[in-house]
């Protein structure tokens, strides 16, 4: 039993990453009906500016690892991240708005190709470890279970920014006008919602939370490299789709059951008979299945081409 | 009696390239180079028929190559030995040319085969959703080369026997284009550019798009398939990562660059893309001897930077040019004679 | 004589909304019947569901005797209904020639093979279906035009274009959505007469969605009135025009201007 509870709580630390993750993706299909292949490495490239705003303020403020220090390294992160994402949509997404979205995810390819290995050109190719900005505890360490701190600090900081970002979506009027895009674009404008400003909106919040993705995933996994985000970026786009592409609390939800079957598929992989380096396949193994026989994802809605 | 003049290109074409590869003394370098275009040319036409002309995002044609790749490898590197023991002579002769056609074949059908189970479920989806499936699909079959011990693994597996020529690489790189184009310049043929514009509008005429779009994703993974067997017998080894979605992603460039729905421009779009990384290791050299001092240290790196160029290049292309460079439909009049280019309008 | 189309107490329903409701409709193999009613009545919906782009919910669809419900919608086009829409969809990459030549898939007696491997045999049945495209191009003055590409068509040309394309599919019956909209009056004429021509010269059945009164009046044997679904009048076009639940619905100014 504790085995599982140990598993579940693992499960549930890599599905908040994924969800975080997630929630861009779904935000931006949602208001743009496009799929950011470049999403992934946002998260990426929160986990760098992480480790040189850590590099820096660590040295600068001549502290050690602490709740301030990972703070201020998180809101840097998120901040420089929000900005980038806006950029990459007015530069190579906006022109594009009316053009077949085949083009616009083709484009999106390019850039996510272009953070990569221009990340390999100009961050260095090979890992960099990731300075600890966190102090570490075991939480509770017996026998069968451990929990540190941070895997609390990783379900902890998801958590905050779901209510936030349910705060943001329901009761603030961007929000408001976001939702309202993601029905009906052209209603929405003249309704007098500036698009171009929420979508500039989206992409930034989206690309927030990615960054602050990157950070715990650095916390945890302190080795980074450029194309680090790859596999995170696409299970957490099947974790999107699970739950249903466009729907916001469906990409939370779909993260955390992604993170949670991964990680259970893993550890009771002698049990299934399935080896453990099978792990990735466990994600696209999901998608197909949901592509096949709920493609609207589990909270999702069938839409239809009205002829 | 008359044959049919695609039928003869392809007889002469086959021939010279006999010819060049046996007879035609090459530098080893150049043949790499040739030969290497030679495969692309083939990713790249096969996977037009389905982007270009049944206008179906796949985004897993490199799992179809990895099948073909590791199959026939596996066939001529532990099955045909342990067949003909040592009573045969298996680097020469005729005996090595026909294991080898065979494991080709054999590779490519398994691909097909894939391709089946594959494209009938995948191809309901539309869009984005087929792009990101097929992409899951291409991703699972690595994984399973990768955990597949018998082939190496992530350990790599090396294959024995370089079977692969020129001949081989441009028999069946004529092959592929004649397949394609003549099965979509076709009334057949014209039911997957039905399906690519209008699929609605397919179905009213009677066009089953189920079908054409199976059919179309089967023959572009069977020539991915020989493509990958080339490969094998060309390179030596292969590794799982070279079989990924940026792999796949880099026959997409070739499409897309070349004009989707244009043979001609996506076979010129392959052999852009495969000299590519040779013509940037020169410009360093060329601008030294010009100016006369080194290209700053930055700009060299970055022009080795091979998929840092392809991003750039994708990018420019879809702000600039998103139908390709030949994506309008043109070909060169005079590669298309008489009745081709007046009554029927076709596109290539 | 057995109807060639016959719908019996069809019902379409999409979740809560009833798109069409206990619709019954009996087409003979020579009739032009007009389909009309307000924006919104279902007039398309019914036209899909016959062309099997959507499964009624219930009722039954018989044509030629044979029940349409549960068949692919190329299956149904084989079988010998065909149909424009309502936003023309022509194949927008192709030319004139092309856009007509890709509605003879369906009858190849050739197919993969024998376009690769191109014998004589092949090449006969191209020659043939290039003869018969042609020809057809040339009946409704579409001919010059052939290489065009259809993008570059006037409205009124696209249109006639999409009916071409029915045509070559060699149907029974003919399914026509609002084929005039957007035409001026010299357009709307020759619509007119186009679709008298087709009907006679290819002994078939039409059926025709419209908006505008004076087409449909003008050459409609019949005439039948959805509302909200429901088919609220049928009969001569003199009868339905006089029909008070059918002014009532909306004929009103329309019948003044025609």
């Amino acid at each position: 039993m504790n085995q599982f509870i140990q598993q579940l709580i693992n499960g549930l630390s890599l599905g908040s990453i994924y969800a975080l993750i997630a929630l861009g993706y779904t935000m931006v299909y949602g208001v743009l009906r496009f799929i950011n292949f470049a999403h992934g490495d946002i998260f990426m490239l929160g986990a760098y500016v992480g480790l040189y705003a850590g590099r820096t303020l660590s040295s600068r403020m001549h502290t050690g690892p602490s709740v301030l220090l990972a703070i201020c390294v998180l809101a840097i992160s998120m901040i420089v991240c929000a900005i980038v994402g806006v950029v990459i949509e007015r530069l190579a997404y906006a022109p594009l708005r009316n053009r077949p979205r085949l083009t616009v995810l083709i484009t999106a390819i390019g850039v996510s190709l272009f953070l990569e290995y221009g990340g390999q050109q100009f961050l260095g190719a090979g890992p960099e470890n990731f300075p600890a900005i966190l102090p570490r505890y075991e939480v509770l360490h017996t026998a069968t279970l451990s929990i540190t701190s941070n895997q609390l600090i990783v379900l902890t900081v998801t958590v905050a920014l779901l209510i936030a970002l349910t705060f943001i979506v329901l009761k603030t009027k961007l929000g408001t006008a976001m939702r309202a895009l993601s029905f009906n674009p052209t209603a929405a404008s003249l309704m007098g919602i500036n698009n171009n400003v929420v979508i500039s909106f989206t992409f930034g919040l989206g690309s927030a939370l990615a960054a602050a993705a990157g950070i715990l995933w650095a916390v945890n996994y302190p080795s980074i490299n450029p194309l680090m985000g790859l596999l995170p970026g696409i299970k957490a786009f099947v974790a999107a789709v699970l739950g249903g592409i466009g729907n916001i609390p469906g990409a939370a939800l779909g993260g955390l059951i992604l993170g949670v079957t991964e990680t259970l598929v893993v550890g009771y992989s002698d049990r299934l008979h399935i080896p453990p380096s099978y792990r990735d396949a466990v994600a696209f193994v999901v998608l197909i299945v949901i592509l096949l026989f709920k493609p609207s994802g589990l909270l999702g809605k069938a839409g239809s081409e009205k002829v | 009696m008359r044959i049919a003049p695609s039928k003869i290109y392809l007889l002469v074409f086959i021939v010279g390239a006999f010819v060049v590869s046996y007879f035609v003394p090459m530098d080893q370098y150049v043949r790499e180079i040739v030969l290497t275009i030679g495969i692309n040319i083939i990713l790249a036409v096969s996977l037009n028929l389905v982007n270009g002309f049944t206008g179906q995002f796949s985004l897993g044609h490199a799992g179809f190559m990895a099948i073909g790749a590791y199959f026939s490898a596996a066939v001529t590197t532990f099955w045909a030995p342990r067949l003909f023991g040592s009573s045969v002579d298996l680097t020469g002769g005729v005996v090595a040319p026909l294991v080898f056609l065979c494991a080709l074949l054999g590779g490519a059908l398994l691909a097909a085969v894939a391709g089946l189970v594959i494209g009938i479920p995948s191809l309901r989806l539309r869009g984005d959703y087929l792009a990101i499936a097929t992409l899951g699909f291409g991703e699972i079959i690595r994984v399973i080369i990768q955990n597949t011990e018998a082939v190496g693994g992530s350990r790599g597996f090396t294959v024995t026997y370089p079977y692969t020529t020129l001949f081989w690489g441009y028999f069946f790189a004529a092959i592929t284009i004649y397949v394609v184009a003549n099965l979509v310049n076709s009334a057949y043929g014209r039911g997957f550019l039905a399906v690519r514009d209008d699929e609605v509008a397919a179905e009213s005429i009677g066009v089953n798009t189920t079908k054409y779009k199976v059919i179309a994703f089967v023959l572009a993974a069977f020539f991915a398939g020989i493509a990958g067997g080339l490969y094998a017998h060309f390179k030596q080894y292969l590794h799982p990562d070279g079989f990924n979605f940026l792999k796949s992603i880099e026959v997409v460039v070739m499409v897309i660059m070349g004009g989707m729905g244009s043979n001609f421009g996506v076979i010129t779009a392959a052999i852009f893309l495969s000299v590519l990384p040779e013509i940037l290791r020169f410009i360093p050299q060329l601008y030294e001897r010009a100016a006369g001092i080194p290209l700053p240290h930055l700009i060299d790196d970055l022009l080795k930077n091979r998929m840092l160029i392809y991003a750039l290049l994708l990018i420019a292309l879809m702000l600039t040019r998103p139908q390709g460079i030949f994506g309008g439909g043109w070909r060169p009049a005079f590669l298309f004679k008489k009745k081709a280019a007046s009554a029927d309008g076709t596109i290539a | 004589m057995e109807p060639l189309l016959d719908l019996r107490d069809c019902t379409m329903r999409f979740g809560g909304l009833t798109a069409v409701s206990h619709l019954s409709l009996s087409i003979a193999s020579n009739d032009l019947v007009g389909l009309i009613g307000p924006n919104g009545a279902g007039k398309t919906t019914v036209f899909n569901i016959i062309t099997g782009i959507y499964e009624p919910t219930s009722g039954a669809i018989d044509f030629r005797g044979a029940s349409l419900i549960g068949q692919r919608a190329n299956a149904i086009a084989a079988r010998g209904v065909a149909r424009t829409f309502q936003n023309i969809r022509l194949f927008a990459s192709l030319t004139v020639y092309d856009n007509v030549r890709a509605a003879f898939t369906m009858h190849l007696r050739h197919g993969i093979t024998h376009a690769l491997w191109r014998g004589k045999s092949f090449d006969k049945e191209e020659a043939e279906i290039k003869e018969k495209v042609l020809e057809t191009l040339k009946i409704f003055r579409l001919e010059k035009l052939r290489s065009v590409s259809c993008k570059s068509l006037s409205y009124g040309d696209q249109r006639r274009l999409e009916i071409v394309r029915a045509l070559a599919t060699q149907p029974k019956l003919l399914l026509l959505d609002e084929p005039a909209a957007g035409m001026n009056p010299r357009e709307k004429k020759d619509l007119m007469e186009l679709i008298q021509f087709v009907k006679e010269k290819y002994q078939i059945a039409v059926l025709l969605v419209e908006h505008d009164m004076k087409v449909v009046m003008g050459i409609c044997q019949r005439v039948a009135v959805l509302d909200y679904g429901s088919k609220i009048a049928e009969g001569t076009p003199a009868e339905v025009q006089k029909n008070p639940k059918v002014i009532e619905a909306y004929l009103g100014e329309e019948a003044a201007k025609a």
